[in-house]
């Protein structure tokens, strides 16, 4: 069953081939085997996804069941879960129940999906390997020497381990797309507004967005068609209408106009990945796509402006901790100052206290000009190159990261560690939607190695067309298809 | 515009999060290469571009002045740390 995509397992239940409970058994089950060494949940709720699962097979035996009905999935430990254990990967979290489901979480479980637990993530989702948590790092499961990416780790391996066919993400500079590449899944960035963001723990509220990481993009579709649309309680999540996210997955890609950014492919960028993202774009020249190279020329600024965004955003969101309403509060505080600081220097893990110490002195008095303003302009410029690229091509691609997953505690330098997310962040501070599709490996093992993402990108809601172009992918090939080998399967 | 072990420890006190000498001292390394790193901003001439805020250019949605909210205050605070008649305690304030 875990071998099934969430497309293949909705026609299996809808067929009554197994029904949503023998499913949700077998997915609890090989959580419990196999996610010792792996580490992707934070927590796992069997008693809850069971009487979920009864309910969907209850409601599929009235008729009542739609595409969604019965499907497991993992949710990010972002997303708020009503009576359930919601950490953002924080001890300042660590006994945190959250008292209502965010939006998406709401719609998810309106539709009858079936959730297993809570996905282990970057504390705050800041950071791109996962060894941020203050639960420990999450293994990827190709390589259980090499991190799974970050932040949505927990997510991303969870996904290609088999131990959920599907799973909520969320990306500010790339945290879904990097897992996704570097674990061999199909992760999908909804355009800013897109997805609500009410109940998702907050880290940069410009930039944060929620979405599907699935084994296909044909997956990612399904779950757009419950996830995107309106929600009054996020400000900025967009009133528009949603399409039928799998209606043009098969529309032909002949004339498609693919632009490639001459900064995605130069310094920096390994040359066995170059390779597997050109031979992915050599695919779609002979599905009918024609090729041609385009310049975002403030590329190279995406990571600087990002560093000033996100960490004064942050400093902002996270004043919210204050051992105060929730969260973790220090023993015996001698004032409320005392209160103050020693909560927060206790709860906070090292990368949240270095990007709040980074937003709060860019933020502060004589500084703001310099910093903030400064990178809010750079930003448009940003943005505007991809404007300028989309009055040319339909879409952009690229490789998703310059290299496969690194080994395990192999960045100790932050600033190395951020400049590895130059193709991702700059999407992010555009708005735009990205999409990261399985194209190949390279690496260390003769027989497989490490996976490479291939990244497409669109204009603002251009979801739809990202989704029929990675679709069409991943009819040609099979990247998508494989599965790592887990050592504890076999013992 | 680099960076001190005074500068970490204001921001420190600004953000309300309890440093030593030594744990600003741990930070400063990292911080000063992370500012060193945003300079890259300063070489672009930006005169004239507006800052961008949202993405969409969007302004924040207004909506009718009602209350929409039920009281749902017990269950609220049932995460809080120290709760005591609806009200939440903290150190004394005023002496």
């Amino acid at each position: 069953m875990h071998d099934k995509t969430l497309t293949e397992l909705s026609a299996s239940l809808a067929a009554g081939e197994f029904t949503s409970r023998e499913l949700t058994e077998h997915q609890l089950g090989r959580i419990e085997r196999l996610d010792g060494a792996l580490n992707s949940f934070i927590t796992v709720t069997p008693d809850a996804a069971r009487e979920a699962a009864d309910h969907a097979d209850a409601a599929r035996a009235q008729g009542d069941a739609g595409p969604l009905t019965g499907l497991p999935v993992a949710i990010k430990d972002l997303f708020c879960t009503d009576g359930v254990l919601t950490t953002a990967g924080s001890r300042m979290l660590a006994d945190f129940v959250a008292p209502y489901d965010a939006g998406v979480v709401e719609r998810l479980k309106a539709a009858g999906t079936v959730s297993l637990g809570k996905a282990n993530l970057d504390e705050f989702a800041m950071g791109s390997s996962n060894e941020n948590s203050a639960f420990g790092a999450v293994k990827n499961p190709w390589d259980s020497t090499a991190v799974p990416g970050g932040s949505s780790g927990g997510s991303a391996a969870a996904v290609a381990a088999g131990l959920a066919p599907a799973a909520l993400g969320t990306d500010t500079g790339g945290s879904i797309r990097q897992p996704a590449a570097f674990c061999g899944i199909t992760g999908l960035k909804p355009t800013y507004g897109r997805v609500s963001r009410w109940g998702i723990i907050a880290y940069a509220s410009s930039l944060d967005q929620a979405g599907p990481m699935a084994r296909t993009a044909e997956d990612c579709a399904l779950l757009m068609n419950t996830i995107a649309g309106h929600d009054a309680r996020d400000s900025t999540c967009v009133a528009r209408g949603v399409p039928d996210y799998t209606a043009e997955l098969a529309a032909p890609l002949t004339g498609l106009k693919i632009g490639l950014p001459k900064e995605y492919f130069g310094d920096g960028l390994d040359p066995a990945v170059e390779a597997a993202v050109r031979e992915a774009i050599s695919v779609y020249e002979s599905l009918g796509a024609t090729v041609r190279e385009v310049s975002l020329p403030h590329t190279h600024y995406a990571v600087p402006a990002y560093y000033v965004i996100a960490p004064a955003e942050a400093s902002s969101n996270l004043s919210r901790y204050d051992g105060v309403r929730f969260g973790h509060r220090c023993e015996n505080p001698s004032d409320l100052v005392d209160l103050y600081k020693r909560s927060r220097a206790e709860g906070f893990g090292e990368e949240v206290q270095r990007r709040i110490l980074i937003g709060t002195h860019t933020l502060s008095e004589g500084f703001f000009d310099a910093y903030y303003k400064k990178a809010q302009q750079v930003r448009r410029l940003i943005r505007q190159d991809f404007l300028d690229a989309f009055q040319d091509v339909d879409v952009l691609m690229g490789p998703t990261t310059p290299t496969p997953a690194f080994d395990l505690g192999a960045q100790k330098d932050p600033v190395s560690m951020y400049l590895q997310d130059i193709y991702t962040i700059a999407v992010n501070l555009a708005g735009i939607p990205g999409i990261s599709v399985p194209a190949g490996f390279v690496g260390k093992r003769p027989a497989e190695g490490r996976p490479v993402g291939l990244q497409i990108l669109g204009t603002h809601f251009a979801e739809q067309r990202l989704l029929n172009v990675a679709h069409r992918f991943q009819q040609a090939t099979d990247w998508h298809l494989r599965r790592p080998e887990l050592a504890e399967e076999n013992a | 515009m680099a960076l001190e072990h005074a500068d970490v420890l204001r921001a420190a006190h600004l953000a309300r999060l309890g440093l030593s000498d030594d744990d600003a001292t741990h930070y400063l390394d990292d911080l000063g290469r992370i500012l060193e790193m945003v300079d890259r901003l300063q070489a672009l001439d930006t005169e004239g571009i507006a800052p961008l805020a949202h993405p969409l250019d969007a302004t924040q949605r207004l909506r009718a002045d009602n209350v929409t909210e039920p009281d749902r205050r017990d269950h609220f605070q049932r995460c809080a740390p120290a709760v005591e008649n609806g009200l939440y305690l903290v150190p004394r304030v005023v002496e």
